[in-house]
């Protein structure tokens, strides 16, 4: 373990606790929240800005209307999906970095759906985008799993350079055959037809279905993981590959499980956020949801009902600091600083929770 | 050893919230100077609030940068009338959307949204808040509420290629292109076209780099195009990293959209650079005046949009002169440097001897004209 010596002969070491708090492995989240709060605090009153009206933009504004909400849940939509799919990966020990490419080619074949749409197209065409979305997801993680099970490739680099494959997919179309041809030659395609609109909750807010599909889902991981055989075998296989293995319980199995689920559901992110709110293909579609849920996934402990408070954590993140810029002329840059404020804070708790601070002389 | 760490990461937080600090103060006394300043004074009409949805960082150096001189020039003009604000850094994507509403849902009259991707999210938001007034900028879409403006870039593109064509010693010329949409094919073209009247030999090199803000990727096709034979370097993308590239390499380059000549003192040949104020000057006259109505501008050296600032003191006095020529005749209208004949790459006349190329026809430039090499990504 790390030894800091501090002078005087005295020694900080961090030794493992025999057992760990039940209340503080909860609490730990909430309390690297509160000090995520004060830091912020801090900061907004070493700037000179009133500490109180800073943190309302991050905290009460995201939230204080239904309109603040609906935007709140289009940005933590894509998010929650992605992160719960991410959760199966990395319960399994399966290292999916790569969610940002699954997201796109969901998004590749979600738009690609949408475009054979014309004015006299059913409703039931959002059926079938986002089952393409899925699909397009899914082959792409399975490009990972299968290159991971037949050569034993490893799945952190190959999903992580497919995510760049993917962008240079969808500059291609957008670029090349699915250009709109009223364009003036601008990279992007035609914007979808109406019935292609993934329905939306409220008339006049942007907040979709998505947002339905997102809290079922997590609903469902919740007992895919808890309470199912196969779920169990998944995490054994995480936590003790030998055991797994000893127990029968195929590791092919999981990593092509756990690949397929979270390739599945980024697929479908990226299906519900162009025919939802983008509305077109457009070479700015990866906006980086993809690596962001990882985040989100880690900030959430992996469980789905965690996943889903730290994608709106997240979201309130982003949108406060566009607020933060509109409102008090403060910088971008904050959205980054309160990020990095919030992850700091929760390893730093949960080492606390794991280890204890040892003074020695 | 691991104390030292301790104190390094100590001193690191320590100065990252310096910098924080330090940001903070600089952008204060402005913001809050213009807040409270209209508040005291009931009498006086509530004063215009305008607010600008930026790309990039308003710290580029060059597009957003310029927009951002030409929201102080607002402010500069009708000083407690207006209240400005701006949103930076604002994706091309379903955020823009966001942005944008929550610009009007705040009581801003007058929104500029700075980027060609904010095209759908304005029409959007535009739709359903009639009461108001979208400016996009280099977009093509317009509705009864929202308007299109641009600069006349090609303008600018045209006298660096005169100054280039005369200073280059390998023919060679090199663009660090973004998107090949028509506005930065045209540039391309202009660029050369302008060489080619003092410098018959001249051939232009093209790097696509895909994006408008990426300092590294426009570095490294800065470094491509001259370890290729461009010894004169021009961009139509958004940084400064071509012109530092040049000054590394002891080439020579040129400032695109501001004034670059800080960022490589010695490469510097002069910069093209787009002047937004007087057009925001005009539609915010217009929208306190109620006198606003949609339509698309495009401005350039003639209504001051577009100019070639701080030519370098090396370029030949003949050559100043003709820049100060071109820019008399565009100012007057007696000159364009779209006037045929003008040669595709592949031989054929695109525009007739004596023939004036009209906006229409600009607006749909997809060829390369005789002398740049490659081809325009997409083609066939």
């Amino acid at each position: 373990m790390d030894e800091w010596v501090v002078g005087e002969g005295r020694v900080i070491s961090l030794e493992a606790r025999p057992a760990q708090s039940n209340f503080w492995s909860i609490a730990s989240p909430l309390l690297a929240l509160a000090i995520t709060v004060v830091i912020g605090a801090l900061i907004f009153a070493a700037m000179g800005k009133d500490p109180i009206r800073g943190l309302g933009v991050f905290f009460w504004e995201p939230i204080k209307s239904t309109y603040a909400l609906s935007e709140l849940a289009v940005k933590a939509t894509p998010l929650i999906l992605i992160a719960l799919g991410l959760a199966v990966c990395f319960r399994s020990n399966v290292w999916n970095i790569g969610a940002e490419g699954q997201y796109l080619i969901g998004a590749l074949f979600g738009g690609g759906v949408a475009l054979t749409a014309d004015a006299n197209t059913g409703g039931w065409i959002v059926v079938a985008i986002l089952v393409a979305g899925v699909i397009g997801g899914m082959l792409w993680a399975g490009l990972v799993a299968l290159l991971r099970d037949r050569f034993n490739a490893n799945e952190i680099l190959v999903s992580l350079m497919l995510v760049y494959v993917a962008t240079y997919l969808l500059t291609y179309m957008v670029y090349g055959p699915w250009k709109d041809p009223q364009g003036f030659n601008f990279p992007q395609s035609k914007t979808f037809e109406k019935a292609t609109q993934i329905p939306r909750l409220i008339d006049g807010l942007r907040m979709n279905i998505g947002l339905i599909i997102a809290l079922a889902s997590a609903a469902l991981l919740w007992v895919f993981l808890f309470r199912t055989f196969r779920g169990y075998q998944l995490q054994v296989g995480g936590i003790a590959p030998a055991a797994a293995r000893y127990a029968g319980f195929s590791s092919r199995g999981a990593l092509w499980t756990a690949l397929l689920i979270s390739g599945g559901a980024a697929g479908l992110a990226g299906a519900l956020e162009v025919a939802g709110p983008i509305g077109q293909l457009t070479p700015y579609v990866p906006a980086g949801y993809g690596f962001a849920a990882i985040i989100v996934a880690f900030v959430g402990r992996l469980h789905p009902v965690g996943i889903v408070f730290a994608a709106i954590l997240m979201s309130m993140f982003y949108i406060g600091g566009e607020l933060a810029q509109s409102r008090l002329g403060m910088p971008k840059s904050l959205t980054g600083v309160f990020q990095g404020l919030l992850l700091f804070a929760l390893l730093a708790c949960d080492t606390l929770v794991a280890y204890r601070l040892r003074v020695r002389t | 050893m691991t104390s030292k760490r301790a104190l390094l990461a100590a001193g690191l937080s320590a100065a990252l919230l310096a910098t924080l600090v330090g940001c903070g103060k600089k952008e204060e006394p402005k913001k809050e100077a213009a807040a409270p300043a209209a508040a005291p004074a009931p009498a006086k009409p509530e004063p215009l609030k305008i607010a600008f949805a930026y790309v990039g960082p308003v710290g580029d150096g060059g597009w957003t940068f310029a927009h951002d001189n030409g929201r102080k020039a607002i402010e500069k003009e009708f000083g407690d009338k207006v209240v400005t604000s701006f949103v930076e850094k604002v994706p091309e994507s379903a955020d823009a959307e966001r942005v944008i509403r929550d610009m009007a849902s705040q009581g801003n009259k007058l929104i500029f949204g700075t980027t060609f991707g904010y095209m759908e999210p304005m029409l959007k938001v535009a739709a359903d808040n009639k009461g108001v007034k979208f400016e996009h900028a280099t977009g093509y879409k317009t509705a009864e509420n929202m308007r299109t403006y641009d600069s006349r870039t090609y303008e600018g593109a045209y006298m660096a290629g005169v100054i280039a064509g005369k200073m280059t010693k390998t023919n060679t010329l090199g663009v660090v292109g973004s998107i090949p949409i028509p506005e930065v094919i045209r540039n391309i073209n202009s660029f050369t076209m302008g060489a080619q009247t003092v410098n018959p030999k001249i051939k232009t090199k093209v790097v696509w780099v895909g994006e408008w803000f990426n300092p590294p990727k426009e570095t490294e096709a800065a470094t491509a195009l001259i370890n290729g034979g461009a010894d004169v370097l021009m961009q139509n993308t958004d940084s400064s990293a071509v012109l530092q590239t040049a000054e590394k390499m002891g080439k020579r380059a040129f400032g695109w959209d501001s004034d670059m000549t800080a960022y490589g003192p010695k490469a510097h040949l002069g910069s093209a650079v787009i002047n937004w104020g007087p057009y925001y000057v005009k539609a915010t006259r217009e929208a306190l005046e109620g006198k606003w109505a949609t339509g698309s501008a495009w401005w350039g050296v003639k209504e001051g949009a577009i100019e070639m600032v701080n030519v370098a003191a090396d370029v030949p006095a003949d050559t100043k002169a003709k820049i100060d020529e071109i820019k008399a005749g565009l100012k007057s209208g007696s000159f364009h440097p779209w006037t045929g004949p003008i040669v595709g790459q592949d031989g054929k006349e695109v525009l007739a001897k004596g023939v004036v190329a009209d906006d229409k026809f600009l607006g749909g430039v997809k060829f390369y004209v005789k002398g740049v090499e490659g081809k325009v990504p997409g083609d066939k």
